[in-house]
């Protein structure tokens, strides 16, 4: 069966507290903002779920124009983060939709929670893909393969208008619960799609 | 013999995995597989047939995703039409003699419903009533709805099928590993809902493999009174020389589902990467197991989009605060569509320990109708409990329980048979723990026997209407003990015969038995004691008053229901011990002279929103409120502005010290509502995210400011359509506009917006902000200004402010 796409689960990451603090806006973490943290960390601690799907899929290159899975895409820059490549692995990844409840709710009673939930929501996400790739990398590596950095939908000139033929590829709602919006945007929010170009060695 | 009478007889066999079978046909990434029913008829016909050889009753036409928002209502006929005529065909060319039905399979939609996501509820209706209305016109014999992830959504796909076919409908879950659906319901949960919207069946699918879901079906089969599903994955997914495998193969897959079938399930089948062999094997090794119809269970149960509440086994505490009823600032906070008051309720009131809350917004002034649909979704959303409708009027209360994301309590219904008539078609349709008073058309009845018989005549017709006991829970009605010295022994008795007797759960409104005495607490948590000791499965209180919560407490405790007396311990050491420090602490002075921050501005400076409120309350006794605002919150605010813009204060300290300045303005307010003054605020500013943007933390934080600064702020929510932005700017006569973007995609939307209002209303200023906006992205769509960040927005609208006057 070619084409299936599979899903991986994560357990939790240490929390990479300075990265928390620079999406917050904070430059220098004192007392008051440690402690904020601390009750907002205790608070979620239940609310992730950590998943990814993702399939693998042969890619053209040629003329500016990138092709996968039904997708034709004009983008210099996807190119360029692509070239070399003879497939590439497209994935999605969620920490689900407990810490959107979390910032609605203090959107409501405490903006300044809701700010710290969002910065930890996003930390979360990246460190999802961060073990995702890093994952791939290993795997791929010892079967003669290299990654290249992953590329998302809205960087460069990859048009954000991709994350629709990317969510026809993956499947993403009944994989992992994510679904995406009219204006392109992501259900549950702290979520992440992009793409991995994979290289033979050498 | 019909469906529903077979699935209360014998195992149902369903089909196994399509996705599985269309790709190995060679269905490519990206192609849409409902349109192959047309382009490769034979193919699909092949699959069919293929499941019906193997031995299924039912096969799912493959219509998964075939909805409006995917195709034209022409194509979506199309597929439809061809994808059950495909079925049809495979029933003709099999061998399988057996009982055959087609399914109208109905998959989710792929968006998230609001607040979530951008779906409207009703909107989500309207594309599943459509698919099923073709299916019913094509001739489905059944609704099969499936591999729903989300609660809320599965809500509407049944109301589609109950609402435009009396088709049977089968409704199955995709859970997690956790045991959970996506947006968090428990199987029992899901049972509660879809029990009370009348599905005929429910179960789980897809996700996992049948080992993996055993506790799930453990669950759905403890709660379940119907036919439980169970339509699992061939285990998980894995990588093998770059082919996808499924880890578990047909003979085991069999030898778990058996097992399943043997702990109750009935109805059984596949799901990804299962294939005519599995469900060979399984109709192989499940046909000799006797058949075991599902109990029917009586518990009476609640639920929210996560848990359920069962009531009837611990006493049950439902919070009463969310009711104007003699709370002038409740009022006003309706009056000005304050949502954000109400949350701040429910929130605390789940603080308190309560376990449903009750919503009543009913007040003359508002449109109760559309205020408590509004209620009801902003409060499921954030917060999980149950929640207990309470309206005398129908309509409202039915808005409130379609859009309701589980199965409600219902506050009330009575002997009255215009009262009957109007609520139980509701709690029948919607499902629902129905409060029913003993009172009808001759009053509340002055003794035992009277109440009794109007609880059995209630009884009575809710089951000529298809309604269940257990779904109904009595309220004997305290009077006042002041005008009615008989009062108490009277409602108590009749309490205690119905629990008893009858065995029907029972709730009472606890205060209003000491209505017109003095030191009411007293008497109240006596009577709630009393009301306990008889038998009182819910009690309606007020969750702040530490007297009721300390029998609560005790009489959890005293009647082996508090495990090590730890809910009591926690309640002693935390709550009782807090209130003796807060009231030994409460600092008293006030605005000295020589320019050192108050007590007040320092708890506001410091973020302190308990000691802000505390410190305000004493100073309310002495100080004139405006006072207080402009001595005090004022300057604080102004300390910890001018640290923002000089970057020596973070952007979370500000919001902490907006939220310490907001809970000394609560109780401000308070105090003016209670001294029937009337408050002057500053002006109008109406505040957006502008349509398509579900981002709404910036303009969030920028409204707590304004509000800070004494402006009385408007707040559309997120993903506001263009016009509904205009008409409240004119209807408010606003004199700002906010509006906020995060996505490139949506300054379009923003740009709209803009040109609609200055064309109404060409005096209100338009400030703009948001991650994706620069002055000259501001310029270009004509905005009167950009706000880099929300200081620089307060001091904006300060400016216009002040230039209006």
């Amino acid at each position: 069966m070619r084409n299936a796409v599979l899903v991986r689960s994560y357990g939790a990451t240490p929390y990479d507290y300075s990265e928390i603090f620079r999406y917050a806006g904070v430059r220098s973490a004192d007392g008051d903002m440690n402690e904020l943290l601390e009750q907002c960390l205790l608070e979620c601690e239940d609310c992730f779920s950590y998943n990814v799907c993702y399939t693998t899929l042969p890619v053209n290159l040629g003329g500016g124009l990138v092709e996968f899975g039904g997708l034709k895409v004009g983008s210099k820059n996807l190119s360029a983060a692509l070239n070399g490549c003879e497939s590439v692995v497209v994935f999605a990844a969620t920490v689900g939709l407990g810490i959107d409840r979390l910032i609605k709710k203090y959107s409501r009673i405490s903006p300044s929670k809701a700010l710290m939930f969002q910065a930890i929501g996003t930390e979360r996400a990246e460190s999802l893909c961060e073990s995702f790739c890093k994952d791939l990398r290993e795997e791929l590596d010892e079967k003669g393969f290299e990654t290249r950095p992953r590329f998302s939908a809205g960087y460069g000139d990859f048009p954000l208008s991709c994350q629709r033929d990317i969510f026809a590829m993956l499947d993403g709602c009944r994989r992992i619960g994510l679904c995406l919006n009219e204006s392109l945007l992501m259900s549950p929010s702290k979520s992440v799609t992009a793409v991995v170009g994979i290289k033979r060695k050498g | 013999m019909g469906l529903r009478e077979l699935i209360k007889q014998k195992i149902i066999y369903l089909d196994g995995g399509m996705g599985t079978m269309l790709l190995a046909k060679g269905l490519k990434a990206g192609e849409l597989p409902e349109r192959w029913n047309i382009t490769h008829s034979d193919e699909i016909v092949d699959i069919h047939k293929s499941y019906y050889d193997a031995g299924s009753n039912i096969v799912s036409a493959n219509t998964f995703g075939a909805n409006s928002l995917k195709f034209s209502d022409d194509e979506l006929e199309e597929i439809i039409g061809a994808a059950i005529s495909n079925v049809r065909k495979a029933q003709h060319l099999t061998s399988n003699k057996g009982e055959k039905f087609v399914a109208l399979d109905i998959g989710p939609t792929g968006r998230l419903l609001r607040p979530y996501g951008d779906f409207d509820f009703e909107e989500a209706v309207e594309v599943f009533a459509k698919t099923v209305r073709l299916g019913v016109k094509y001739g489905a014999d059944l609704i099969f709805i499936e591999t729903m992830n989300d609660s809320y959504e599965t809500k509407a796909a049944v109301l589609a099928a109950k609402e435009n076919s009396d088709l049977p409908v089968f409704v199955s879950n995709a859970y997690g590993e956790d045991g959970k659906l996506m947006t968090g319901a428990s199987p029992a949960a899901m049972v509660a809902m879809l029990e009370g919207l009348g599905v005929d069946a429910l179960g789980a699918n897809c996700s996992l493999g049948p080992k993996q879901l055993k506790g799930v079906v453990d669950e759905l089969l403890l709660y379940s009174s119907v036919p439980v599903i169970l339509k699992p994955n061939a285990g998980l997914p894995c990588t093998c020389n770059g082919e996808t495998h499924y880890d578990v193969d047909a003979g085991q897959f069999a030898l778990d589902v058996a097992q399943a079938v043997e702990n109750g399930v009935t109805i059984v089948g596949g799901c990804c990467g299962t294939t005519p062999e599995y469900i060979r094997s399984t109709v192989e090794k499940t046909k000799d197991i006797a058949f075991k119809a599902i109990e029917k269970k009586n518990d009476t149960i609640v639920s929210s989009y996560s848990h359920i509440v069962k009531i009837g086994e611990k006493p049950i505490l439902i919070g009463e605060r969310i009711n104007p009823t003699g709370k002038k600032r409740f009022k006003q906070a309706l009056v000005e569509n304050d949502v954000d008051y109400i949350l701040r309720e429910g929130f605390n009131q789940q603080e308190k320990g309560v376990h449903i809350l009750d919503v009543n917004v009913g007040l003359p002034e508002i449109d109760e109708k559309q205020m408590l649909e509004t209620a009801v979704c902003e409060l499921q959303a954030i917060i999980n409990l149950p929640l207990q409708i309470d309206t005398a009027d129908s309509e409202a209360m039915e808005r409130a329980l379609r859009r309701y994301n589980g199965k409600a309590m219902i506050n009330s219904v009575n002997g009255k048979e215009e009262s009957m008539s109007a609520i139980f078609p509701l709690v029948k349709k919607y499902g629902g723990v129905v409060v029913a008073l003993t009172l009808d058309e001759g009053g509340i009845p002055a003794t035992v026997e009277g109440r009794i018989d109007i609880a059995k005549k209630i009884l009575r017709t809710a089951a000529e209407y298809g309604i269940d006991k257990k779904d109904i829970v009595f309220d004997t009605l305290c009077m006042a003990v002041s005008a009615d010295s008989t009062a108490a022994p009277t409602t108590l008795k009749a309490l205690n015969y119905i629990r008893n007797e009858l065995c029907i759960n029972t709730v009472l409104g606890v205060s209003n038995i000491s209505f017109g005495l003095p030191e009411r607490e007293a008497v109240n948590s006596g009577f709630f004691a009393f009301a306990l000791e008889n038998g009182l499965s819910a009690a309606i209180i007020n969750p702040y008053s530490v007297e009721m919560m300390k029998v609560y407490y005790t009489y959890m405790t005293l009647h082996n229901m508090d495990e090590n007396c730890s809910e009591y311990i926690r309640f002693a050491t935390q709550t009782l011990a807090n209130i003796k420090s807060v009231t030994s602490a409460a600092p008293t002075h006030t605005g000295e002279a020589d320019g050192r921050v108050t007590p007040l501005q320092q708890a506001i400076v410091k973020g302190l929103k308990e000691q802000a409120a505390a410190v305000c309350i004493e100073l309310l006794k002495t100080v004139p409120p405006l006072d207080i605002v402009n001595n005090e919150i004022v300057p604080a605010l102004d300390i910890v502005g001018k640290g923002y813009e000089e970057k020596r204060v973070y952007l979370p300290q500000l919001l902490m010290s907006a939220e310490a300045a907001k809970s000394a303005f609560e109780k401000i307010k308070a105090f003016i509502c209670d001294s029937g003054e009337t408050q002057e605020k500053k002006a109008k500013i109406v505040v957006a995210s502008v349509e398509g943007d579900i981002h709404d933390i910036g303009k969030n934080i920028v409204k707590v400011l304004l509000e800070n600064y004494g402006f009385e702020v408007i707040d559309l929510g997120r993903n506001v359509a263009p016009e509904m932005v205009a008409q409240a700017v004119e209807r408010e006569n606003a004199l700002i506009c906010g509006l906020s973007a995060l996505m490139t995609t949506t300054v379009p939307a923003m740009e709209k917006t803009v040109h609609l209002i200055k064309a109404r209303m060409p005096d209100c200023k338009i400030m703009v902000g948001g991650a994706v906006l620069t002055q000259e992205t501001a310029d270009l769509i004509g905005a009167d200004k950009y706000a880099k960040d929300a200081m620089e927005g307060v001091r904006y609208a300060e400016e216009i402010a002040v230039k209006a006057q």
